[in-house]
């Protein structure tokens, strides 16, 4: 059995736990051990400390690295901006001698040291490379008929030149991930636009990040999806938070309902709804929900 | 008609400042063809946000028009320019040096600082409340995560760290001066 530390991040476990069950379970069902990271903070947030403060933006990315370093055991993350920060500062701190010293200094206050003994992965590039679509297909037992609006979000798959993992433009791993469930990825205008959330825009002017957001929307919408299938809880609040402020500011509706790839994999591997949280979106679509009900026949409860 | 710009708005300093961050000196080898800015999301929403415009600016040196421009806000950091530049320049990773600089000359949005501080208070920039405590209940959690919000000497290393790296202080609330 694989053997990773779960990075939990601050949005999936404070405002979408079902990603966080949904993670544990599933991956659970492919033989991959996931161990509580405790004491792990804010990955921080890139946006906005890259923004600020390179130094603390690194050395907390590094305190957290250092968590699982102790532990002997590489990171998984859930989450694309977690997955940048950490996956960045790793890199920054395996490769840069002078800076790895400075944040060192600040690390052996509290306690810790950075050896650069790991590596931070990502849920879906450590699927697609470590597992395969295959054997994902194979631990599927409700195959799920759905019509899917896949968003890859930005931070997997760029800068390249630090993810290694194969065209940003049309890449077609995760793809292949949500087919092996049994869902269509249904191709639309525009699929890699960002969401507009990120780099603290949400934060900082969130009315222009929104248009960002409807213009994803209105592609989604006229290609006539189910769902929305996403892997960072960031996009997955930018998409379902950001439809209902979309409603009031812009008298927009779409009624998308937001799935997290773990959720959509529990759904396809029978995990009972109740566990999955997707209830729990502020979007949440009656019509998807029969849809659900009757693809599961008697897996729901 | 276009603003002149006057060399007298040139610093040279900053400009060395901003070629601090590795690479960031690719800016000079920038050739005008706006691959970046016209595949810009942001730029498709708000064409005051121009990331080519931004990087010439830097390369000049035109540190206050840059600096208190409210457009440096902007980016979402999708790397989408990053990728497409057949010169290799650094957008994003340049643009972020920038605003660094700008939060040293005490430059910063009240909401960037607000998030700042959740970190500070929490070690989470989206912290636990009481509505996703019931939510991680109903799904079969703890209704604490198993990070800084469960381990108090966690949190307390976290608020260390940002303590020597002079972090607090930076992002304090500034006292009001007329």
């Amino acid at each position: 059995m694989s053997k990773l530390s779960f990075f939990l991040g601050c949005i999936a476990p404070n405002r979408y736990p079902g990603i966080e069950v949904a993670t544990v379970k599933t991956l659970e069902k492919l033989g991959i051990e996931l161990v509580d990271l405790k004491g792990a903070s804010c990955c921080p947030a890139p946006g906005v400390f890259r923004s600020f403060d390179k130094i603390t933006w690194l050395a907390l990315a590094s305190r957290n690295v250092t968590l699982s370093e102790e532990m002997g055991l590489d990171i998984l993350t859930v989450c694309n901006g977690c997955f940048g920060s950490l996956v960045d500062a790793n890199n920054i701190m395996k490769e840069d001698p002078g800076l790895k010293e400075e944040v060192n200094k600040i690390l052996k206050e509290i306690g810790h040291e950075f050896k650069g003994t790991i590596e931070v992965r990502h849920i879906i590039e450590y699927l697609s490379q470590e597992v395969g679509p295959e054997k994902i297909k194979a631990a599927v037992t409700i195959p799920m008929g759905l019509n899917v609006a896949l968003h890859y979000g930005c931070h997997l798959v760029k800068p390249s030149k630090e993810r290694h993992l194969g065209s940003v433009e049309n890449p077609r791993f995760f793809d292949e991930l949500v087919e092996a469930t049994g869902a269509t990825s249904v191709d639309y205008e525009d699929k890699m636009a960002c969401c507009g959330a990120g780099g603290g825009a949400r934060t900082a002017v969130l009315d222009t990040s929104l248009q960002m957001v409807v213009n994803k929307l209105e592609h989604m919408k006229a290609a006539g999806v189910d769902c929305i299938i996403d892997a960072c809880p960031f996009c997955h609040l930018q998409f379902d938070v950001g439809q209902t402020e979309v409603k009031k500011k812009f008298d927009k509706v779409y009624d998308i309902p937001v799935v997290h790839y773990s959720q959509l994999l529990g759904l396809a591997m029978g995990l009972p709804l109740s566990e999955l949280g997707i209830d729990q979106n502020l979007i949440v679509n009656e019509e998807f929900n029969k849809k659900i009900e009757r693809i599961r026949g008697g897996a729901n409860e | 008609m276009s603003d002149i710009i006057k060399t007298s708005d040139f610093d040279m300093e900053f400009r060395d400042e901003v070629f601090k961050e590795p690479d960031a000196d690719k800016i000079t080898l920038c050739f005008n063809c706006t691959g970046c800015t016209s595949g810009c999301p942001m730029a498709e929403q708000e064409p005051e946000y121009n990331i080519r415009k931004f990087l010439r600016m830097a390369n000049l040196g035109m540190k206050d028009a840059l600096l208190n421009s409210p457009y440096l806000w902007y980016c979402t950091t999708c790397y989408k320019c990053q990728e497409r530049c057949p010169q290799g320049v650094k957008n994003v990773d340049t643009l972020l040096k920038i605003r660094t600089i700008a939060i040293d000359n005490g430059i910063m949005l009240d909401n960037h600082r607000k998030v700042s501080q959740l970190v500070i208070k929490f070690g989470h920039a989206v912290p636990i409340n009481d509505d996703a405590k019931e939510k991680r209940k109903d799904v079969g959690l703890d209704d604490t995560p198993p990070t800084v919000h469960k381990f108090e000497d966690a949190l307390g290393e976290v608020q260390k760290l940002i303590k020597i790296t002079g972090f607090d202080e930076l992002v304090a609330d500034k006292e009001e001066t007329s």
